[in-house]
């Protein structure tokens, strides 16, 4: 009596099941694990505010977004993750700003068969052997805007250049990426503390090393603090870097220390494409500021979950990740395609700090690199 | 090479100071309350907003540092006689939870007034650029005036704690908080005062540095743990021995980050080693010291 209730409780659960199933608009959960808080919580704060625009913009009911703070800590991040697999039952992650987070998380996350889509960090260990079906990288490898940022240098004519960046992955591939493409020699190479906000140190060496230039990667509040000390130490060697020292989270309380700096980066505000255009105002008139690039990725990321979910249910795992590889989305930075690591393939644009009224902003100057593959792919066997 | 060794003693030393700023507050408040107030870093942030926000609203950097002293000062007192005041007889864990608590407090409605983004706060025009000191040396002004401003500070200290009744009262605080209270002094009194002025000295170091480096939320937890380090380096409850702590960690730690690395290139090929080994310099030094003076350079033996 007891086993044949049991039965057809099973039997009755599976139907409820299927009936989910044939409606075809199941409900989506989306965890999204970033910085809110801290030191880096300028840059999480906008990913989450462009995600979240795309999604409301859509009207679709049936995505759900869960938002949690990992306060920069890998530690928080693992635990929020192992709880949004686990107990949550989320079907795709996103969200991680700092790539030493990403490597925490992102590995065990798509080993457990969950979808990740990274809306800003791409270390190369995820692009090169370490690639993985589940996962896909909406934003950039690093390696990538360092790479321009190379390219912008060498344009320039800038022969020995010393190099600046905090020792954590993203700073590593930072040195490499810059390089790679750099045909001068670097004058110095310096790692500095994750986090440290005095340059005295260093820039008492830039004083010293005699080159003639200065590329530096210092995201978030590291870059405030070295752009104000450089402004004002009177050592007048150009700057040259990517994008993250002078976004739209950090050129307000830079000010004037950061005017006229070519930085290199896969997107700017000012970038002329219908869906980008659209982008800007809308985000403006829902927040109230201009957009940076974090929030330019954030919102690419969820238009791309969106483009796939028009083609299957995510419960289709293969017909969904068929679907998130077409990327099949009109987005803010003009063409966009993934190469064969699921990594985008796109141009890298060099733009300029200036003052437009009142506003810091960024506006292009040109074109670093043109249809850009990062140097992993060829490495990934998928 | 020696030029660029000057002007790194130099920045090693301006770190120190600000770090005394930092670590005076901390000392006085453990040596007098018997307290450990991990919030200390939050009153530096209180008093680096409120120097951004005061100097971007009235235009002037002098009222910001102004506003900076009494906002952090304020904050203390507030925290002092609401929260801190209950936590004297407890034990130090009590302690460690209730102002750990604080940090998040602070921190978030920090972040619900001010939002996320880093405030602006820059050096006055007055004070901006480099100067050339004896010898050839390019400097910038403004932390040849923190230097000066620290120096400042402490001789002020001193004088205050040698000279003058509060100061007499706190220095028989530290050695005898029961018979100072059977004297006849308002004890609770001069908690408040002192808690105030530490307070009050980490607002105009989070004021200063901030003008330097970024204002913004969680700024003050870095500062703390080298605050720590500077006071148990010193000995806990010596103003002197928070200077002398401060400005030897403020050395240690810049000649370290810059000579280590070098070194190690040339000794291994790789600065690696060099790099690893200066994070971890100034921690060496503690430890190092508490092997020799248990109860650090200045510190009264217990």
């Amino acid at each position: 009596m007891k086993i044949t209730t049991l039965l057809a409780s099973v039997a009755a659960a599976g139907l409820i099941g299927t009936a989910a199933l044939a409606e075809g608009h199941e409900k989506v959960k989306v965890g999204m694990i970033s910085t809110l808080s801290g030191g880096g919580a300028g840059l999480g704060i906008d990913v989450r505010d462009g995600f979240l625009l795309a999604i409301e913009q859509s009207g679709r009911q049936d995505i759900e977004v869960i938002v949690e703070d990992d306060q920069r800590k890998p530690d928080v991040a693992v635990r929020i993750a192992d709880r949004m697999i686990q107990s949550e039952d989320v079907d795709v992650l996103t969200g991680l700003i700092f790539s030493n987070l990403a490597m925490a998380v992102v590995p065990s996350a798509v080993a457990q068969g969950k979808f990740y889509l990274s809306p800003n960090a791409g270390p190369s260990a995820l692009a090169g052997r370490g690639c993985h079906p589940n996962y896909f990288n909406v934003s950039w490898q690093n390696d990538v805007i360092h790479e321009a940022a190379g390219a912008q240098a060498n344009t320039l004519g800038y022969q020995n250049t010393f190099m600046l960046a905090p020792n954590y992955p993203a700073g590593i591939d930072a040195m490499n990426g810059f390089k790679r493409t750099f045909s001068g020699t670097p004058s110095n190479e310096i790692l500095t503390k994750l986090g440290q906000t005095d340059y005295a140190s260093e820039i008492a060496q830039i004083r010293a090393s005699g080159a003639d230039s200065v590329f530096f990667f210092l995201p978030g509040g590291m870059g405030i603090s070295f752009l104000k000390q450089y402004a004002d130490s009177g050592v007048d060697i150009p700057l040259i870097g990517p994008a993250f020292s002078f976004d739209q989270t950090i050129l307000p309380a830079v000010g004037d220390a950061a005017l006229g700096v070519n930085n290199t980066a896969q997107w700017s505000p000012d970038l002329d494409n219908p869906t980008n255009v659209a982008f800007v105002q809308s985000f403006q008139e829902k927040y109230g500021r201009l957009p940076s690039m974090y929030a330019s990725q954030g919102f690419d990321t969820a238009n791309l979950l969106i483009s796939a979910l028009e083609k299957a249910p995510v419960s289709d795992t293969d017909a969904f990740r068929a679907a998130l590889r077409e990327a099949d989305f009109s987005s803010t930075r003009g063409a966009f395609r993934f190469n064969t690591n699921q990594h985008p393939i796109q141009d890298v644009y060099v733009r300029e700090v200036i003052k437009d009224g009142d506003v810091f902003t960024n506006r292009l100057i040109g074109t670093a690199l043109t249809d850009h593959a990062d140097a992993y792919a060829a490495e990934c066997n998928m | 090479m020696s030029l660029l060794i000057a002007e790194q003693f130099l920045n090693g030393i301006q770190l120190g100071v600000m770090l005394f700023l930092m670590a005076a507050g901390l000392t006085l408040v453990f040596g007098v309350m018997g307290l450990i107030n991990l919030a200390h870093g939050s009153l530096y942030m209180v008093g680096a907003f409120a120097a951004a926000f005061v100097a971007a609203n009235t235009g002037s950097y002098l009222l910001g540092i102004v506003a900076s002293v009494v906002a952090a000062a304020v904050a203390g007192v507030l925290i002092e006689t609401l929260v801190i005041r209950r936590l004297y007889k407890r034990d130090h864990l009590d302690q460690v939870l209730a102002t750990f608590a604080l940090i998040l407090i602070f921190s978030e409605g920090t972040r619900m007034i001010f939002g996320s983004f880093p405030l602006y706060l820059s050096i006055p025009d007055a004070l901006g650029g480099p100067i050339t000191l004896p010898g050839g040396i390019e400097y910038p002004l403004f932390r040849l005036t923190l230097i000066a401003m620290g120096l400042l500070v402490a001789v002020g200290l001193y004088l205050l704690i040698t000279k003058t009744r509060v100061g007499m009262q706190i220095q028989a605080g530290e050695a005898d908080r029961e018979m100072i209270s059977a004297l006849g002094v308002d004890i609770s009194k001069l908690y408040t005062f002192v808690f105030a002025l530490g307070a009050a000295l980490a607002g105009l170091s989070g004021a200063l540095v901030g003008t330097l480096q970024s204002v913004e939320v969680g700024m003050g937890e870095p500062v703390l743990i080298m605050a720590f380090v500077v006071i148990v380096i010193g000995g806990i409850g010596s103003i002197q021995g928070a200077l002398v702590g401060a400005v030897l960690v403020g050395v240690v730690q810049t000649l370290g980050a810059f000579l280590l690395p070098i070194w190690s290139k040339m000794l291994f090929g790789s600065p690696d080693a060099g790099a690893v080994l200066s994070s971890m310099l100034i921690y060496i030094l503690m430890a190092g010291v508490l092997l020799i003076r248990p109860q650090g350079l200045m510190g009264q033996a217990a």
